[in-house]
């Protein structure tokens, strides 16, 4: 007997994996963000190697949105946020795990393909081993402030769009010290560890209050 | 205080309030245009475009109040779940948004003399612009939940989430290094203005508050009049269902 909470940790990523491939289609879109960037602003290399960790950061970002509208929604559509809505379980915990599953299934494949994208933008080594760790560092952030957008547009039509309206602005943060800790590691004034800890550190608080304003959130539906 | 928690008495004090507070705006807004552009002195740098600041200074700090305002009613609503919260929550994500861009707007036209620039991606502007798009979040979720009380808490949760903007904005001019001036007016060791520029500049200020406090009356009696109409078009739909199923 396996306990709730792992028997829902699974589940997410089952669904992850069949349904529409929600993690190999967003590493794709992210691929396809990060080389339509070369053609809108020219094979400079130069130029590229020099912006290469805000466009990856950029496409990240993109690329994490995408697939979060239906964190909740799919749930809402076919009535089992309900039952997690009664179950004994605090709904603060259930979010937190769905968020955890849904990281791996997609933001982890982003954090792995991006310096083999960084590549091809001619990032130096030190700034291939920086974007990643700053990407490592900061999806978890994009993923629990995505999950309160998640939660607010859950069932709404023409949700997926307000959320990104919505949840776009407060990663302003996140996106500020994820480039500039890639930045500072490929050189620059600032060392890399500030940016780095500062970036963790929205990580880590976004953890502790996002599962309660999504938990939030999704009691407020049902009036 | 507890008595105008009553929509009906909320609503018979605000139509007593609203002349008053209308009167008090167009005469101290009156006087402070009027220091503004007669009184008040030319900067020995900026000359007559200093005369901006009049605008751009009372419109940011209304532009905060405006969200710290909708917080605490934001609270009302999570907490009490009050209609009279979720309305006062409601009436102010326009205001604020129209007090953001007036802000944006007036110091873009002041920095363009000013620093020779429309526009710096800088701290301060840059979160007040996070300030204005999460009020335009606010009044887009809104607009797309029907049901009144349930966009009410939907956005009470995303108000409480963005208010953590707030004390960034207020102290982004001292935490960064930027091109936006620190804090002149609110500092330890009183203000480091010229009497004869703080005097219309707070005059103004205190027009704007009462600009803001007239409008959100005025709106928040706009939103329980709406309110109530779609409540007696529900009633009244029922009623003609039930006559039609009778008859």
């Amino acid at each position: 007997m396996r306990s709730p909470l792992s028997a829902l940790f699974w589940r997410e990523l089952r669904i992850a994996r069949s349904v529409g491939g929600g993690g190999a289609m967003g590493v794709v879109f992210f691929l396809i963000l990060v080389s339509l960037t070369p053609f809108a602003i020219g094979p400079d290399l130069n130029l590229l190697s020099r912006i290469g960790p805000a466009i990856l950061w950029i496409a990240a970002l993109l690329a994490t949105l995408l697939g979060l509208d239906r964190l909740f929604q799919a749930d809402a559509d076919d009535g089992s946020l309900d039952l997690l809505l009664t179950a004994a379980t605090p709904l603060e915990l259930i979010v937190l795990v769905k968020c955890l599953a849904h990281w791996i299934a997609t933001a982890l494949p982003l954090v792995v393909a991006s310096p083999l994208l960084g590549l091809t933008l001619a990032m130096e080594p030190e700034s291939l081993a920086g974007i990643s760790l700053s990407l490592l560092a900061g999806t978890p952030a994009l993923t629990m402030l995505g999950a309160i957008g998640a939660a607010l547009t859950a069932g709404l039509r023409r949700g997926g769009l307000l959320m990104a309206v919505l949840i776009l602005p407060l990663t302003t943060p996140v996106l500020i010290f994820g480039v500039s800790s890639a930045a500072a590691a490929s050189g620059g004034t600032v060392p890399f560890h500030i940016p780095m800890l500062i970036l963790s550190a929205l990580s880590l608080a976004s953890l502790a209050g996002a599962p309660f304003a999504a938990a939030a959130a999704l009691r407020a539906r049902d009036a | 205080m507890l008595k105008y928690a009553n929509p009906t008495n909320f609503l018979a004090l605000a139509g007593r309030l609203i002349p008053w507070l209308a009167a008090a705006t167009a005469l101290s807004l009156g006087a402070g245009l009027f220091l503004t552009f007669f009184v008040a002195p030319d900067d020995y740098q900026q000359g007559s475009s200093v005369k901006i600041m009049y605008l751009h200074v009372p419109s940011a700090w209304l532009s905060m109040m405006c969200y710290v305002i909708m917080t605490s009613a934001a609270l009302g609503t999570i907490v009490w779940r009050h209609p009279l919260a979720d309305a006062a929550q409601k009436a102010a994500a326009p205001l604020g948004a129209i007090f953001t861009l007036l802000c944006l707007v007036t110091g873009s036209l002041w920095g363009k003399p000013m620093w020779g620039t429309w526009w710096v991606w800088d701290a301060r502007l840059t979160s007040v612009l996070v300030l204005f798009l999460i009020y335009l979040g606010l009044i887009g979720l809104w607009q797309t939940i029907e049901e009144p009380a349930q966009a009410a808490r939907a956005a009470a949760i995303l108000t409480l989430v963005g208010v953590v903007n707030i004390p960034i904005i207020k102290f982004s001019v001292d935490w960064w290094n930027t091109l936006h001036q620190p804090a002149s007016v609110f500092k330890i060791g009183g203000p480091a203005i010229s009497g004869s520029m703080l005097w219309p500049l707070l005059i103004m200020a205190v027009a704007f508050t009462f600009l803001f406090l007239t409008l959100h009356l005025m709106a928040i009696r706009n939103e329980i009049l709406r309110r109530r109409l779609r409540r007696l078009s529900i009633d009244a739909a029922h009623a003609e269902e039930k006559s039609e199923a009778t008859a």
